[in-house]
């Protein structure tokens, strides 16, 4: 059994790291324009190839592709996060509104700084998106506290989603026409226009939550069991859940700042991953987390660009479309267990 | 005094509103707690302010003469286990899974689990008798497979003290004695502390060192079970109103029915209990007698019986007593006799029998299959 368990899991790794590299390539290669893989080889080993090809490959394809990867893991890790902190598994960072906080601040500041012609950087907009990640998340445990049910602190997040939602458009709406056409796109979810910059923050950022998330893998796995033992364990509660806290409003906001709100990846990567390895240590799960939330977005990615090309579908229709039956399915699970 | 645990005006309850006040609770390494009182007195509050679950609101608290308020939680969880009410919701996780958590506070930075490890566990495992299920999910099996696996969890931190919050509330009779086995065995083996709670009355007073019985807002009482389970104690205790417990015996007895009497028992020896318990059923008030006061009916006769007829121990049954067995049997209409054959210290029951037929009574004799007297 326990040689059963480890084969297992290191299956679903090779199977996770593999799912990643393919989609990686396949996200690079197809696209208005084909880029085959000799291409990419030659573009590696300095060959020459056509400029339009190397621009498409180096400024367009490969930090989108970077971008889906990072963020997609970035994403399922705030969810699993937020997962085992409300012991809910169908939280996430935008069921629980907090994706939707992170933008009526993004939102607000872009149109406040633009209006004033200054420019917008990256390190702004993640700033803004952790404090309005920060806002709802105070909101939803504020309403924790009060109400105990599952499906009621979902509800309550989903009214904070639209309450945020509902302010974001009114900004919009008496923003410039130039602001406009910028926030429309952002606020839709989109990876695309990522630039190397930006994918150099988004990564330090993630590695190094990713690294903070991964030590606190220990007190995670007593958490599991419910505050009273892992109190008696010699967890610190009150210091894990402000981390838990912390650490997963810095992911939900450095996906918001870059690509917008994207729905339910953070709920359905984990679970999938969950059911894949037939465990749920924390030691195994976060790393997994991270490899799935990847494949599950280069995936959705790629057929968000593809689909109806040349017109781009935004990246939640297609997350939307995958995520939400998970989310059904693992309702439909629960309901069935607390019968029995 | 020398305790290895001991409270001092600890104060306990929520929201710093005061439930139970001035607990004052000396106990030895290796000694057995056990906490009774009635539903909702605030058992739980006090395990849980114990085991640092909930803030105290006043007191102290001294583990190996340290205050415990003042411990770091790794050194604490060397220390104390608990294994509390709290049902818990795990995903994905064998039981085995479940029980290696308790391993926690001796793992490294990542909790990754040594070969000792493995050996502990399989020993807990192995000591409550969990080995077979160890692999199954721990949401799919029973509340008192479950019980045993967070006992087996708690045995795997190796503490010194262990806290048990109704520990055999969802257990069977056999795993019942087995679990509070355990809890001896490692008490005498490992010098473990415990302090628990039970309902069962009878099984606290067989198990614990002492016991602490609380009521109200106060400690009604702390000492050996032998002071505490003084006769009539434990109907104060419960303030109750139907029935009957034997704090010698540890057993209950239902409601003695409120009517007059026309059924005369003979018993003795031990050969009426059931049958006092079958006209209980029936709801027949009954007189019966004569009996030693150490014999094993008595207790029952006089939580069932509407009046005993009874006479001193070790002595020949007085000529007064007799007198009055043969009152009460005169008004009765009919008898009911348990027994086979009399002995020469209780020739007067023989004699109570003979007056029935002689009166002409009606005299039901129960039938003596497997029985001896």
């Amino acid at each position: 059994m326990q040689k059963d368990r480890k084969a297992r899991c290191i299956f679903a790794f090779i199977l996770l790291t593999i799912g990643v590299v393919i989609f990686c390539i396949l996200n690079v290669c197809i696209g208005s324009v084909k880029i085959s893989l000799s291409d990419i080889g030659k573009a590696v080993t300095g060959k020459e190839i056509s400029k339009t090809v190397v621009t498409i490959l180096w400024e367009i394809r490969l930090p989108r592709a970077l971008a889906a990867m990072i963020l997609g893991g970035a994403l399922a890790l705030a969810g699993y996060l937020l997962q085992t902190f409300f012991h809910n598994p169908i939280a996430g960072p935008f069921v629980l509104g907090i994706s939707s906080g992170a933008k009526m601040i993004v939102a607000l500041v872009m149109v406040f700084m633009m209006g004033r012609a200054i420019k917008v950087t990256s390190l702004t907009m993640i700033i803004a998106a952790f404090f309005g990640a920060m806002l709802s998340m105070g909101f939803v445990l504020l309403m924790s506290r009060k109400v105990n049910s599952m499906s009621m602190l979902v509800v309550s997040g989903v009214m904070i989603g639209y309450i945020c939602s509902a302010i974001t458009e009114l900004v919009v709406t008496f923003a410039n026409d130039a602001d406009i056409v910028n926030l429309h796109n952002w606020s839709r979810g989109s990876f695309s226009g990522m630039t190397w910059e930006q994918v150099m923050v988004m990564s330090v950022i993630t590695a190094v939550t990713f690294g903070a998330v991964f030590l606190l893998s220990k007190p995670l796995s007593a958490y599991q069991l419910g505050e009273a033992y892992a109190q008696n364990m010699g967890v610190n509660i009150a210091r894990l859940r402000v981390w838990l806290v912390v650490l997963s409003s810095i992911l939900s906001a450095c996906i918001v700042a870059y690509a917008g709100p994207i729905s339910f990846v953070g709920v359905a990567a984990p679970h999938l991953v969950k059911s894949l390895m037939k465990t749920t240590k924390p030691i195994l799960m976060i790393p997994a987390c991270f490899l799935g939330g990847s494949v599950f977005c280069l995936f959705c990615d790629l057929l968000a660009r593809n689909l109806l090309a040349p017109t781009e579908l935004s990246i939640s229709t297609v997350t939307a479309v995958f995520g939400a039956p998970v989310v059904l399915w693992i309702m439909i699970k629960r309901r069935k267990e607390r019968t029995i | 005094m020398d305790y290895y645990f001991e409270t001092r005006q600890m104060c306990v309850g929520y929201h710093k509103r005061p439930l139970i006040k001035d607990i004052e609770i000396g106990l030895k390494k290796g000694e057995i707690l056990t906490l009774i009182g009635p539903n909702g007195a605030g058992k739980s509050t006090v395990l849980k302010s114990i085991a640092r679950q909930l803030e105290m609101i006043s007191g102290v608290v001294y583990l190996d003469k340290e205050d415990m308020t003042r411990m770091s939680g790794t050194k604490l969880s060397q220390k104390m286990a608990v294994v509390l009410t709290d049902k818990i919701k795990t995903e994905m996780m064998t039981c085995e899974d479940v029980v290696a958590t308790g391993r926690y506070p001796y793992t490294g930075r990542f909790g990754i689990l040594s070969k000792e490890d493995y050996e502990i566990i399989k020993e807990a495992m192995e000591l409550v008798h969990i080995t077979e299920i160890k692999d199954k999910d721990f949401g799919e099996i029973s509340d008192g497979q479950r019980q045993r696996v967070m006992l087996a969890r708690a045995i795997c931190q190796e503490p010194e003290i262990i806290i048990l919050d109704e520990p055999t509330s969802y257990l069977d009779v056999k795993y019942k004695l087995e679990f509070l086995s355990i809890l001896q065995e490692m008490q005498r083996k490992k010098g473990l502390t415990v302090i628990m709670s039970l309902h069962e009355l009878e099984l606290a007073a067989r198990v614990s060192d002492k016991i602490l019985c609380i009521r109200g807002e106060y400690v009604d009482r702390f000492g050996k079970p032998e002071e505490i389970f003084a006769p009539g104690y434990i109907v104060e205790l419960f303030s109750i109103a139907s029935g009957s417990f034997d704090e010698e015996n540890g057993s209950m007895e239902l409601e003695a029915p409120k009517k007059e009497a026309k059924v005369f028992v003979i018993a003795g020896g031990g050969t009426g209990r059931n049958v006092y318990r079958s006209l209980q059923r029936q709801g027949i008030a009954f007189i019966t007698g004569i009996l030693f006061e150490n014999d094993v009916d008595y207790p029952v006769a006089k939580a069932l019986a509407s009046e005993v007829i009874c006479s001193q121990s070790f002595e020949p049954i007085s000529e007064d007593a007799l007198q009055r067995a043969r009152q009460k049997l005169a008004s009765c209409t009919s008898v009911i006799c348990c027994r086979k054959k009399f002995g020469t210290l209780d020739k007067e029951n023989s004699e109570l029998l003979h007056c029935a037929r002689e009166w002409g009574i009606k005299v039901d004799y129960v039938p003596f299959q497997n029985r001896e007297n």
